[in-house]
């Protein structure tokens, strides 16, 4: 019964994200215009070696970011503002069976968009490594713990159009100061001080290290990760009003 | 909420009545688990709304004021979707066809009319077979055709022996609807019974009559003395309408006849009111409730639930040992 509960919510949000034009745009269309872009049009310094090399795990990062963040956040705040959620709350769906299909329809989407991306980005020419593609899997993991929290904590205190405004804006903020696009030691140092706390730059440069060099993850970087799992969810589910 | 007591039982319609900001939705949210109260005792089918929450909520039905729809949902999806959250739905097609929204069943909540939204929203507060229903305005923005089929609906739950709560500002909703009434006025239970017993409560004062506007005092007491009844009891309701607040005796009204005849006055709508409207019963209860109204009040006016005519205050008194159902 639990889990027929937990599959219909599941249904439901993937469903509801696959008729969303602007999930669609943020997820998939914008990380393989950049990517493809990007890779082709040398416009950003990328570093020694083919640049698709440095962007397909940067790009691969702003995915796990769009999907777990701004689309959870989104569409979660938008769920809030309509009452939906608190329209479920009377029903035997219960919390952990609809943070699990948010978390699990997160997962999808991932998954998706690592095929999508990770077909372009070989045809692009990226010579993935795959020695240490479980810590890679790991550092993601971790990354989607934290950026949907973050997701959740603006879903849940903010009014949805406010929310909209925001989970874009820190999406773009992210996007910019993370090395995604560009190396962090291109960056002046204050602004690098500031990128080595956020999550998006411990997640790019976990996954340009392990899946472009076949190096492991720095420390700095797991630290990161780890401490935004952690306090994300408990900031997000401290401060989330259902109505 | 202040002092609230009451009980609804499985196969009866109880409504909640009141006018905006009395406290309906802050009370049938409290039912729902929704907000916690301050004091006192909040029992749904012996369960604590906030304890015992995930038990409760598979045996309620949950319709929201503003209906928490998702708007890209079709009927079809959303029904789908929640009939999975019960153990024992409804068939969702048939509920569907039984609210008159087959039609819409795969066009997206935002583009579903106002009263298309409701039906929807009553039919996702059914599927799960609740024994309770909590109904927030439902008939709030729906068309008098739809309106029959909430009716109905709510008709047909409460004859499978359904308790069915709902919250309403309209009088005539609850006329239609209800067996029992709750009279909200800012928080407080103003009065509380059947249609029969509200409406006992308030007929009890009544010989009508229609007169010239601003008949003066005096004339007014000098038919009292002749109801045998104490001055101030006669009294202009409104301008042109007159009542004796007093028991439709034939003595009276041959008193009512003899003084119109008197001052050369047609008898026009005299009528002794045994069966007060539940408007009537609203308005006396719902004034009393605001202190600018009792100031308009003449000095002679029975309160409700004084002794002796007192059905209304007699059952809050029947319920009042703080246990909700």
């Amino acid at each position: 019964m639990r889990t027929r509960r937990f599959l219909a919510q599941l249904g439901v949000e993937l469903t509801l994200t696959a008729r969303r034009g602007e999930s669609l745009v943020l997820t998939i269309l914008i990380p393989v215009v950049l990517l493809a872009f990007l890779a082709e049009v040398h416009l950003l310094p990328t570093g020694p070696g083919k640049p698709v090399s440095f962007l397909a795990p940067g790009i691969l990062a702003l995915a796990v970011m769009s999907t777990a963040f701004t689309n959870l956040a989104i569409a979660t705040g938008f769920e809030r503002g309509y009452g939906f959620l608190k329209r479920l709350g009377a029903t035997p769906l219960g919390r952990p069976a609809l943070l699990a299909a948010k978390l699990a329809a997160v997962l999808a989407i991932e998954v998706v968009q690592v095929l999508v991306l990770v077909a372009v980005a070989l045809g692009l020419g990226w010579s993935p490594v795959g020695g240490e593609a479980p810590a890679a899997l790991g550092v993601v993991l971790l990354a989607t713990a934290g950026f949907g929290g973050l997701g959740l904590l603006f879903a849940g205190t903010l009014r949805p159009e406010v929310n909209l405004a925001a989970a874009n804006g820190v999406w773009l903020v992210l996007l910019l100061v993370s090395g995604m696009l560009a190396p962090l030691r291109r960056f002046p140092g204050w602004l690098a001080g500031i990128a080595r706390v956020l999550p998006s730059a411990a997640l790019a440069d976990g996954l340009h290290r392990t899946l472009s060099l076949g190096r492991s993850v720095p420390t700095w970087a797991w630290v990161v990760l780890a401490v935004w799992a952690l306090a994300a969810p408990l900031a997000a589910a401290a401060t989330f009003r259902w109505e | 909420m202040d002092d609230l007591s009451f009980e609804a039982r499985p196969g009866e319609v109880f409504a909640i009545l009141g006018p905006n900001g009395a406290g309906k939705t802050s009370t049938v949210e409290t039912l729902e688990g929704y907000r916690v109260p301050t004091g006192g005792r909040v029992r749904v089918l012996g369960l604590d709304p906030r304890a015992d929450h995930a038990a409760l909520v598979a045996r309620i039905g949950v319709m929201l004021q503003g209906g928490g729809l998702y708007p890209s949902l079709t009927p079809r999806q959303a029904l789908w979707l929640f009939a999975h959250l019960y153990p024992d739905p409804l068939d969702p097609a048939a509920l569907l066809r039984r609210l008159g929204l087959k039609a819409v069943a795969r066009t997206p909540v935002r583009r579903l009319s106002g009263g298309e939204r409701q039906r929807l929203s009553l039919a996702l507060a059914l599927v799960g077979r609740p024994e309770v229903l909590f109904l927030d305005e439902p008939t709030a923005g729906v068309d008098p055709e739809g309106r029959l089929v909430v009716r109905s609906l709510v008709a047909e739950e409460r004859d499978r022996g359904c308790c069915v709560v709902l919250t309403t500002h309209e009088l005539a909703e609850a006329e239609h609807l209800a067996d029992r009434v709750l009279i909200l006025v800012d928080g407080k239970a103003a009065a509380e019974g059947s249609l029969e017993e509200l409406r006992g409560t308030v007929a009890q004062a009544a010989i009508a009559f229609a007169a010239p506007p601003g008949l003066p005092r005096a004339d007014l007491d000098q038919l009292a003395g002749a109801c045998g009844v104490p001055g101030g009891t006669v009294r202009e309701v409104e301008p042109g309408r007159y009542e004796v607040g007093a028991e439709p005796t034939p003595a009276r009204l041959a008193a009512v006849a003899a003084w119109l005849a008197e001052r050369d006055l047609p008898v026009a709508d005299l009528a002794a009111a045994r069966r007060a409207s539940l408007e009537a019963v609203y308005y006396e209860v719902a004034g009393r409730g605001r202190p600018s109204a009792d100031l308009e009040e003449p000095a002679g006016d029975q309160p409700l639930g004084t002794p002796g005519n007192g059905p209304a205050r007699g059952r809050r008194r029947a319920a009042s040992g703080g246990r909700r159902r």
